[in-house]
């Protein structure tokens, strides 16, 4: 820990020496240390940690979301009703990795997500920025265009592109003549083809959003490491690579981080378009079927949430570990 | 005005918050008939306020009918009630999809006194997790007003009953008069007969069968009745409430038997949403359609397409042991909260709701429902609702559909494994998706 991230009240007292010890602040500094570090604390605790401790906790029991939980072990072959609310051990991450169908494709499906989202839509978004970036003709037409999804909720999206896939009605169908009974292509409703097809509706928005991050990023690179480049004589795509790109290393780490983020929280698109089932099954949306409902499965749900978790925990953690080692990193130079 | 019957909302009921508040263990529901004995059905029908609160201070009903027109036809209904003696009512709408997802939050928490909600498993459960009131009381005096069937529908497993019922509505097979008169079809009542008209329409370039199931849940509704023609009423309750094991022989015969139909029906099904179906339907595209009439001839009335065209014929009877008997014939209707401030008065207006003139206050606005009461005369009714009051009088009983008849968590996986199903109809995998909704079964209704 740094002097300044252990005393914010630092700023709040003009030249105050370097080296002061907490133990000589002032009662005031006190007072605003303790708010201002107090109160996130406090609402981290409440409103981050408790509820996700308490999923892991419920992730252990069987609980129907009425009455209360009690410490009873669940008994074997009775009736759910009468079982509401025991320890359950395991059980629940047990079904869900053995009998429960929608498991694995749900994470197959979060990993292809993911994949499409690094190796398709940033790259895309990239070559956006770079297009726009070079300044062709109504350059600021393309990239209003290109920013529009981006604007629009994700729920707004999905209703957006049903009426392109609606096998009788949609725009593709009918301009591509398939759209009679007999030879329609059933865009989102195949199983084979409607993750892909939700794929393309979600690039389409990401790849916007990673356009305007690049574009802040081409905007922030020094114009003379171009000139500089081209007084060596390398052609634009060598200065791209070996000159451009190296140089938005920071705002590489952010669109990765955000890329990660957008494909671990996808839900919205597939839930509009068909609550999440048949073939369009993730996790976040197995969590919310399972817990959102009349009849909740609040332990299973949890213990679903709580795979969750630990699968974001992997990318939260690589981030962490760049971003402190890179803080870390100038104050050994010091 | 479709109800959608299965959680599909991501606003998130606040669950957790049951816990904080250490209600009463679920056992508690166990004690609940006894509690309330004082006010069950031997008591006098004298008054109507025998309880807590009064029958004339107001009370508040919350409501689903979100939607326009049922949601003026309830304001018309609440308004009749308090003309007729009742207490004054405060509706509390809240969109249906969002009601029906807090159900068990709101009812843990400050609930109104009284509240819309569906025959069935789906009132049976939370009446025994002691969210619900009993109201023999009530049903000692609407008794009269209804068939023994409709009191059974309104039972809870403690046998007091919890539910005052308004409407239902028909599952049945919809066709257009001009396309069969033009066509020279007739109304097939044996599967022979059905296989033979599909066939045929299907030669003539017609899809025999609009079909859509991208919702999920519409074609829970051809596997309940393929069931109860194949393998009768009461096998078909006791497979909802896992009495019967899903890896049963009566449970391949249904889905070999719905194999058989799926050249008939209109393809890439999953993708399709119901109205689009319909819309099939509407433009003679589609011979045929199964399903409910509170989807199909409301959206005959949205589009504004010829609903005096539609017409339709109960499923064709496939085993002769069980004919024509049973149909899916949702009911609708109203409880009150075991948390309500004001029961005598929240009674009042049962009572008031149970009768047949209420039924047809309702019903003025509503063209493809019908009233439950016996010998109710509506004279609002259309042809689809006199077609279907005598559809449904000549059941030997009627189902609820399968989300309503079994618990939602298997029904939501049944979504799954009929959409897998119609994907996929080969005998291969329907002994694989029986044998998965075997195991999900046992995961949901025993350990």
């Amino acid at each position: 820990m740094t002097d300044q991230e252990l005393n914010p009240a630092a700023a709040a007292a003009p030249r105050a020496p370097r080296r002061r010890r907490v133990g000589r602040l002032s009662g005031r500094d006190k007072a605003v240390v303790a708010v201002l570090l107090g109160l996130p604390i406090v609402l981290d605790l409440a409103f981050i940690w408790g509820p996700a401790l308490a999923t892991v906790g419920l992730s252990f029991t069987k609980w129907n979301g009425v009455g209360g939980l009690s410490t009873k072990i669940c008994q074997p072959n009775v009736p759910s009703i009468l079982n509401n609310g025991c320890l359950y051990g395991v059980q629940n991450y047990h079904q869900a990795a053995t009998i429960y169908p929608e498991f694995w494709p749900a994470v197959r499906h979060n990993l292809i997500w993911l994949a499409v989202f690094v190796f398709f839509a940033t790259p895309l978004g990239m070559f956006f920025a770079v297009l726009i970036d070079r300044g062709i003709k109504g350059s600021r037409m393309y990239q209003s265009i290109l920013f529009l999804p981006v604007m629009l909720s994700l729920a707004l999206v999905g209703i957006i592109w049903e009426f392109m896939y609606s096998q009788n009605y949609g725009l593709i169908n009918t301009v591509i003549g398939h759209n009679h009974n007999g030879n329609a292509i059933d865009w989102l409703g195949n199983p084979k083809l409607n993750l892909w097809s939700v794929l393309i509706e979600a690039s389409w928005r990401q790849a916007g959003y990673v356009m305007v991050l690049y574009l802040a990023g081409l905007k922030a690179v020094d114009p003379q490491l171009r000139e500089a480049a081209l007084m060596d004589g390398t052609n634009a795509w060598q200065t791209f690579w070996k000159v451009v790109f190296p140089v938005m290393r920071p705002i590489n780490i952010v669109v990765m981080v955000v890329t990660v983020i957008e494909s671990l929280r996808a839900f919205d698109l597939v839930y509009i378009t068909n609550k999440g089932i048949n073939g369009l099954e993730l996790l976040s949306v197995l969590v919310t079927s399972n817990i959102v409902g009349e009849t909740q499965r609040v332990g299973f749900g949890s213990a679903l949430g709580v795979i969750l978790l630990v699968i974001s925990l992997v990318p939260i953690c690589a981030f962490l570990y760049l971003t402190f080692r890179r803080e870390t990193q100038p104050k050994g130079a010091r | 005005m479709t109800s959608p019957r299965i959680p599909q909302n991501f606003q998130r009921p606040l669950a957790r918050r049951g816990l904080l508040k250490g209600m009463g263990a679920a056992a508690a529901f166990a004690t609940v008939p006894g509690a309330l004995a004082a006010c069950s059905s031997s008591k006098s029908s004298g008054s109507s306020s025998g309880n807590a609160g009064s029958a004339t201070s107001p009370v508040t009903f919350g409501s689903n009918y979100s939607d326009a027109s049922p949601k003026a036809a309830f304001a018309a209904l609440c308004a009749a009630a308090t003309a007729a003696g009742g207490p004054k009512v405060t509706i509390n709408t809240v969109d249906h999809n969002t009601f029906q997802n807090n159900i068990t939050s709101y009812l843990q928490g400050t609930p109104d006194d009284l509240f819309t909600w569906f025959a069935g498993y789906r009132m049976q459960y939370f009446a025994a997790q002691g969210l619900a009131l009993p109201l023999d009381d009530v049903w000692a005096k609407i008794g009269g007003n209804f068939s023994a069937s409709v009191k059974t529908l309104s039972t809870g497993l403690d046998g007091h009953q919890y539910f005052v019922p308004i409407y239902n509505y028909p599952w049945v097979v919809f066709y257009n008069k001009s396309h069969f008169a033009a066509k020279g079809y007739t109304v097939p009542t044996t599967w022979d007969d059905f296989i033979t008209l599909c066939k045929k329409m299907k030669s003539d370039g017609i899809i025999p069968l609009a079909f859509a199931d991208k919702d999920g849940w519409p074609a829970l509704g051809t596997f309940d009745i393929l069931n109860m023609r194949i393998n009768g009423y009461d096998y078909h309750q006791k497979l909802m409430k896992h009495q019967v094991p899903w890896t049963d022989a009566g449970v391949t015969a249904v889905f070999d038997k719905w194999a058989e139909l799926m050249p008939y029906l209109q393809t890439g099904a999953n993708g399709r949403i119901w109205q689009d179906a319909a819309k099939a339907l509407e433009q003679k595209q589609a011979g045929m359609m199964f399903q409910g009439t509170n989807q199909v001839a409301a959206q005959y009335v949205t589009d504004n397409a010829n609903l005096d065209d539609l017409d339709f014929f109960p499923y064709p009877a496939i085993n002769p042991t069980y004919g024509q008997d049973y149909m899916d014939a949702p009911t609708d209707g109203f409880m009150i909260s075991k948390k309500a401030k004001n029961p005598a008065g929240a009674k009042a207006i049962l009572e008031y709701i149970g009768t047949a003139a209420a039924e047809s206050t309702f019903l003025k606005t509503d063209q493809w429902d019908v009233g439950v009461a016996t010998g109710l005369q509506a004279p609002s009714y259309d042809a689809i609702q006199k077609s279907s009051v005598t559809a449904i009088s000549n059941c030997k009983a009627v189902a609820q559909f399968m989300d309503r008849d079994a618990d939602p968590a298997m029904a939501t996986a049944m979504i799954s494994i009929i959409q897998k199903f119609i994907d996929d109809p080969s005998t291969g995998n329907i002994t694989s998706l029986q044998n998965s909704a075997e195991q999900q079964a046992k995961a949901i209704y025993t350990s």
